[in-house]
């Protein structure tokens, strides 16, 4: 019992034990520069858009690994309608995120009537979605680029342009104490309600794992968490879009495993027939994440929009390889049901150090592609071998 | 004398917790028909799964002896190159091709890969006109019935040179006439000298064509039977499938009080979802009284879990008619969430597949169909689900570390038991229990049993599908016999008998001679 215990532990930290291992290895062969300050900062603000799409995508990959491939379009079509009323419509800002916020969740609920209740495989509608939403790209926007840069609330909403950051309201220079701040009062809520609910669990007798894991969980977590928001303070503090991505994290993060939907979420991906003869209408939770994906990608759209600070017919491309990579780098199953909003966030994470690292070492672009798709391969081998009980191949 | 074919020696095979074939001997001669019989689970399928090498040799304990040397099958291709051929109750065609390219596939006729067509359907035809399909090897196997695939099927072996055939059920789904035609034809090739092991259910036809008999009964062999020696009646071959002792194996009814009627069933029929045209349920009506346990038996395919499905929110077939009153009233159960609301559960025959999801933990599984239960808002109060997954725990006895184990890791008792407490979680008044010993160990079962006499004792109605003759005999407060989607008679539970309740069965089958249409 004990040693599987072990294995189990190894198992659900791998991903952790290679984003750091990965992590040294860009630290040593960058000199450090990897974790400089402004680097990190621009992790997040360069892969803003990988958070949260991964986040609205690991929701249809539950459902038995069913995955998006509009989303890049979607995101450049939405940004596209957004740029256009605010510039050439003079629609007032507010209105204009209503309406691409519904035009997403508009797109979403068109894939998802589809595939949820005439079940036609997604990987179709989606591909047409794809190549549907590009060519509207280009209508909506005459082919050309649309610049946003007047628009400077909209950009500083979501972070974008060269005032993307929280303003620190007790300016000393050098280093920003709001960030500071906010990453000890993170950590301080983080510990309180870990240790509240795990001292529940125990009075209850649900819970007997060891304490030495409970702490090194914890104080890797703090560490990191103030590691990070340590380096923030240092550049020019909280990216504002890292406040964006947060939000969506510990929404999602909340509903997928506290929630009914959630959980229907999990058993239609583990076992569809079974979900449906206990009562639940399956048909509905295919068309939830794809409305869901919809309405994540317009967010997205935003966020890309303002940092870009216009609309091109172009954004977006390959957006919908980058969640589907970080989702199955984070531990969600090709065959659904498995699969959680912190791993996709790793996975996210380490798609990003790396890139962000072999072009710190000046990588060759197209080297980089092969390396991360690599890296997504033997990602999924290792998830598929590892549950086959460490047999390459498979029985006939 | 007549020569040996194929002789299995002191075959053995256990799989994890059920030991399946238990030192069976089995001595197959040339040119003869051998019908291997027993209920089901008594053995017959993995019996023929070893001889094929779908369970390749090193897997099972004994020998097989064919054509008088040994043999070691390790895949199906390597006995099928020796003339051993197995046609599955499913059958292995594949709708969108012709039945040439089926009859021929993984068997390809032409060189170095490329196929030639013109072989192809050449020797397709000739077959086809071997076996008496009039029909073009062009036609795709979609748009031909089930009783002419099935003689595609026999072509398709014919094909690979066979020359011992072994057919599971080949009549189960046939009507009458196809049947006749197929029997007809296995006693044609029988004087051409092919050798035909042939599973069945249904006696009578086995009493008109076998040779000889060989009665399995919990993985052993009973007895052979041979037409030569033995007078072969259906009776006689009832005595020896079922002649065992019923024992202590079962708590026994123990003293619940059985009260008035709480669910009746008028006019149901159910039609099959993929073959509208044919009546899966047909005009079925029944009732189901408090506290009761109330046994379904009947061979496989007779049509109890089709009834019960469509019962059960609609969850299997298409026009579904009859009514259904609860406690008097008249409901209408359009959804599975409409079932569970008025009270009903359905616990399936398949746990694996229909039942539990296997990924998930014991907590999960155990609060899936009731979640309403333990949250709030949608939000899932983990302390309620915890509380809820270890009280039924503690109930059913369910041996696990903890209720955060996956379920794929437990055995086939303990999953059951999960499935059990999923559905009782729920709360429901009716359970109906598809099938719930299948493939579980003799103390597991016993712990079922105790479980279903609480339940009733509690007042709930059980509705007990089996196809284990002495489990629906020792638990039921009354039984429905089902055979081809009716039911074919009805007994109380202290006088029924497993010959009274064969006979039933086989006496609905002979009522089928002046068919349906």
């Amino acid at each position: 019992m004990e040693k599987t215990k072990n294995t189990d532990i190894i198992k659900k930290y791998t991903m952790i034990i290679v984003l750091a291992l990965i992590l040294s290895f860009f630290a040593w062969r960058t000199g450090g520069a990897i974790l400089l300050p402004m680097n990190v900062s621009s992790l997040i603000s360069q892969n803003a858009y990988v958070f949260i799409l991964a986040t609205g995508m690991l929701l249809c990959i539950l459902t038995g690994g069913n995955i998006d491939l509009s989303v890049g379009s979607v995101v450049c079509f939405v940004g596209a309608i957004g740029a256009v009323l605010m510039v050439n419509f003079k629609v007032n800002m507010y209105l204009a995120i209503l309406a691409m916020a519904l035009v997403g969740t508009l797109i979403g609920a068109w894939q998802g009537f589809w595939i949820a209740f005439v079940r036609i495989p997604p990987f179709i509608v989606t591909l047409a979605g794809m190549l549907v939403f590009r060519g509207l790209s280009n209508v909506v926007l005459n082919g050309m680029t649309v610049s946003i840069k007047e628009q400077e609330a909209f950009v500083n909403l979501f972070g974008g342009g060269a005032n993307c950051y929280i303003p620190d309201f007790f300016g000393n220079g050098t280093l920003n104490l709001t960030c500071l701040l906010a990453g000890f009062l993170a950590v301080g809520i983080f510990l309180f309600l870990q240790i509240r609910s795990c001292r529940e669990r125990r009075r209850k007798g649900y819970d007997r794992s060891g304490a030495f894991g409970f702490a090194l969980k914890l104080s890797v977590v703090s560490a990191a968490v103030l590691a990070f928001t340590w380096r923030l303070s240092q550049h020019k503090g909280i990216p504002t879009v890292l406040i964006w991505v947060l939000i969506v994290v510990l929404i999602y993060g909340y509903l997928t495993s506290n929630t009914r939907v959630g959980r229907y979420f999990y058993a239609v991906g583990g076992n569809e027939k079974a979900t449906r003869l206990s009562g639940i209408n399956t048909n509905r939770v295919y068309f939830l994440a794809y409305l869901n994906m919809g309405f994540l990608a317009a967010l997205a759209g935003m966020v890309t929009i303002a940092r870009m600070t216009s609309a091109q017919p172009t954004y977006g491309q390959s957006y919908e390889m980058d969640a589907i990579g970080a989702c199955f780098i984070g531990g969600a199953s090709a065959y659904g049901g498995i699969g959680t909003v912190p791993g996709v966030i790793i996975g996210a994470v380490l798609m990003g150090v790396i890139n962000l690292g072999m072009s710190l070492m000046g990588v060759d672009q197209n080297m980089q592609k092969v390396v991360k798709g690599l890296v997504l391969l033997a990602a999924v081998i290792f998830d598929v071998v590892s549950k086959r009980g460490g047999k390459l191949i498979a029985g006939n | 004398m007549e020569k040996v074919l194929l002789e299995m020696k002191h075959i053995t095979k256990t799989f994890p917790g059920v030991k399946a074939l238990d030192d069976v001997n089995l001595k197959v001669a040339g040119g003869e028909i051998h019908a291997l019989v027993g209920e089901n689970g008594a053995g017959k399928s993995t019996l023929m799964n070893v001889l094929s090498g779908v369970y390749p040799h090193g897997s099972y304990q004994g020998e097989i002896f064919y054509q008088g040397g040994l043999c070691r099958f390790h895949t199906i291709r390597d006995s099928e190159s020796r003339g051993i051929v197995i046609i599955h109750q499913e059958l292995a065609l594949i709708p969108y091709m012709t039945i040439g390219e089926n009859m021929f596939l993984g068997n390809e006729r032409g060189r170095s890969g490329k196929i030639n067509w013109n072989e192809t359907y050449a020797q397709a035809e000739e077959l086809l006109l071997t076996v008496g399909l009039k029909e073009s090897p062009r036609t795709l196997i979609k748009d031909i019935g089930v009783g002419k695939q099935q003689l595609a099927e026999i072509a398709k072996a014919l094909a690979k040179q066979a020359r011992l055939l072994i057919l599971d059920e080949p009549t189960a789904s046939l009507n009458e006439a196809e049947s006749g035609a197929l029997l007809e034809l296995l006693l044609h090739f029988k004087r051409q000298g092919l050798t035909s092991i042939l599973i069945s259910h249904k006696l009578n036809e086995i009493a008109s064509v076998a040779d000889k008999i060989t009665i399995l009964r919990d993985g052993a062999v009973i007895e052979t039977l041979d037409k030569k020696q033995d007078l072969i009646t259906e009776d006689r071959i009832i005595r020896g499938m079922v002649g065992r002792e019923l024992s202590d194996r079962f708590p026994g009814r123990g003293n619940r009080r059985v009260g008035a009627v709480r669910m009746e069933v008028r006019n149901w029929t159910v039609f099959h979802p993929l073959y509208p045209e044919r009546r899966v349920v047909d005009d079925v009506s029944f009732t189901v009284r408090r506290g009761e346990v109330l046994g379904i038996s009947g061979l496989m395919g007779a049509g109890r879990t089709e009834l019960f499905m469509s019962i059960f929110g609609k969850s299997y077939g298409e026009a579904v008619s009859g009514s259904l009153f609860l406690e008097g009233r008249r409901v209408r159960l359009n959804s599975v969430r409409d079932a569970i609301l008025h009270k009903l559960a359905y616990v399936t025959e398949d746990r694996k597949g229909n039942g539990l999801i296997l990924k998930n933990s014991i907590r999960v599984n155990t609060t899936l169909a009731n979640l309403g239960a333990v949250s709030r808002w949608g939000v899932i109060d983990r302390d309620r689900e915890y509380g809820a997954a270890n009280h039924y725990r503690e109930k059913l006895n369910i041996k696990c570390p903890g209720v955060d184990r996956q379920v794929g890791n437990l055995s086939g008792g303990n999953q059951q038991k999960v499935l059990l407490a999923k559905w009782m979680f729920a709360d429901p008044d009716i359970l109906i229990l598809d099938e719930p010993t299948r493939g579980i160990d003799v103390g597991s079962k016993y712990e079922i049993y105790c479980i279903i006499n609480r339940l009733a004792e509690e007042g709930k109605s059980v509705i007990l599908i089996s196809s284990e003759l002495p489990e629906v005999l020792a638990m039921s407060d009354r039984i429905y016999v089902m055979n081809e989607g009716r039911i074919v008679g009805e007994l109380s539970g202290g006088e029924a008998t497993q010959e009274a309740v064969m006979a039933r069965i086989l006496s609905g089958e002979r009522g089928e001679q002046n068919g349906k249409d």
